[in-house]
């Protein structure tokens, strides 16, 4: 097992990640930010939370679950929902799709599928806290990357919260 | 993490755990039915053949709904206007749909046991929305769901069937399914519609139906079904309306407010008089919403059985 941030290294991620959204972001009102079920949560409210420091007005949250949108429905094991929930109308606002680790892209693909039923943002973007380079399996690619790895398909990136685990950091499990 | 059974059977055949799954699962499908794109993708790899060999309209209705919300394809087959009036028996009936690459079958037969002798003979996975007198599983699941959402955890709720409980699949789903879930059942209703020894599944019995309301929070009406009854066992409609009928002005003579089922269709004026049925105490038309809901929940977690026996 290797540490790939400490607590201390991804709070400075955090905040540039924040800050990054809010320059992109100038006037937050037509945006949203949309955590993923279920790793992507602690995560994106982490996000929010600085975001909220920085500009000092409320961002309109929600979570996703892509659970139903999978492709791999019928390989294995029936994936259990979590709880989606997003309580603002997201037409023709502007999305930040926020998970903790991007590796093959389906599940971004999936949350995709399932952000547009729910109407037609005007744009997505994508921020992940570690981009698992060269694993890709769809032609995706993030906005905003908190710390980009190469990793073998047989390693494990995880991430861990104080909220959660009673720890923030970021380690890459062999 | 899914089911403990490949097969929707009976509720008899599940353990607490698969019903807290499937209502868990519900929450989540119920959301995507209040959104304004009210289908999701799951199973557009999936078949499914709604096969009804009695009449039924919510059930069916429900069924193919809740496949269609799932993105299932469905084909419908109901045994009148088929060869099954030829003479072709269940199995032939069933296999011939089956080899068209059907992967899950919902039946409803008049025959008790009809699913279970099903899935000795077939691979796919069977959900059996009503076989004869024994078991209506997802009304069951549907009616507890229900009852939840108004009261929360079941555990020590008092809910009382009443009505025909000799005939009805729905009674005996229903006290399969509640006393898992712990709590309290009491059946009521004429002496000659409550079967000898149902005390032996865990309930009590309680012939005057007034106590009955008293004793209760919530009561599950159930409806006289004349078609099954091949002797008389009440004198009238009239005399059952007047001596077990539930009305405005009973419900209002109790000490409490109780919540009001039925599985429907209702026999109004006989089981249940329109001044109950279309009041605030009647939680009638949150079950038939709910029932898209859990059964769309049943469908999405045995979906992913079917595929592991080819």
């Amino acid at each position: 097992m290797k540490t790939l941030l400490d607590k201390h290294q991804l709070n400075i991620t955090l905040q540039r990640l924040a800050h990054q959204v809010v320059e992109n972001h100038p006037d937050f009102s037509g945006s949203a930010i949309i955590g993923l079920q279920p790793r992507g949560v602690w995560f994106s409210r982490r996000i929010a939370q600085i975001v909220k420091e920085i500009t000092g007005s409320e961002i309109p949250y929600g979570k996703l679950d892509i659970t139903f949108y999978r492709d791999d429905v019928h390989s294995g094991d029936i994936h259990l929902p979590s709880q989606t929930e997003i309580s603002f109308s997201i037409e023709n606002r502007r999305v930040i799709l926020i998970d903790d680790v991007l590796h093959t892209g389906r599940t971004i693909r999936a949350a995709m599928d399932a952000l547009i039923d729910f109407g037609r943002p005007q744009s997505v973007e994508l921020m992940v806290l570690i981009d698992r380079h060269y694993s890709r399996e769809l032609p995706i690619q993030p906005d905003y990357v908190g710390q980009t790895v190469d990793t073998i398909i047989t390693q494990k990136v995880k991430v861990n919260w104080e909220e959660n685990e009673g720890v923030d950091e970021v380690v890459l499990i062999d | 993490m899914s089911l403990s059974v490949k097969h929707l059977l009976g509720i008899k055949e599940l353990n607490t755990q698969d019903i807290e799954t499937i209502f868990r699962t519900a929450d989540n499908f119920k959301q995507v039915l209040q959104r304004p794109i009210k289908k999701v993708p799951t199973l557009r790899d999936t078949t499914i053949a709604n096969i009804f060999f009695e009449n039924s309209t919510r059930t069916r209705i429900s069924f193919e709904l809740a496949e269609k919300r799932l993105s299932a394809d469905t084909i419908n087959f109901s045994a009148s206007g088929s060869s099954v009036s030829k003479g072709e028996t269940l199995i032939d009936t069933v296999n011939n749909i089956l080899a068209m690459k059907v992967d899950m079958v919902v039946m409803r037969h008049s025959a008790s046991g009809a699913p279970w002798f099903l899935s000795r003979h077939i691979n796919a996975s069977i959900i059996n929305a009503g076989d004869g007198t024994n078991e209506h599983p997802t009304q069951a699941l549907l009616d507890a769901y229900s009852m939840r959402e108004r009261l929360g955890d079941l555990k020590g709720k008092r809910i009382a069937i009443i009505g025909d409980i000799m005939h009805s699949r729905v009674a005996l789903s229903n006290i399969f399914c509640l006393t898992k879930l712990g709590a309290e059942v009491t059946v009521s209703g004429p002496p000659t519609l409550i079967p000898k020894h149902i005390e032996s599944l865990g309930v009590k019995v309680q012939y005057d139906v007034k106590k009955a309301l008293q004793w209760c929070d919530v009561a599950n009406v159930l409806r006289i079904q004349l078609e099954r009854q091949h002797k008389p066992l009440f004198s009238s409609l009239r005399e059952y309306a007047l001596y077990y009928g539930i009305n405005k002005s009973m419900l209002d003579s109790l000490e409490k407010e109780i919540v009001i089922m039925h599985p429907g269709p209702i026999n109004r004026g006989v089981e249940l008089n329109s001044d109950v049925a279309d009041s605030d105490r009647s939680i009638i038309l949150d079950q038939v919403e709910n029932g898209v809901a859990v059964r769309m929940a049943v469908i999405y977690l045995l979906s992913g059985k079917s595929e592991a026996l080819d």
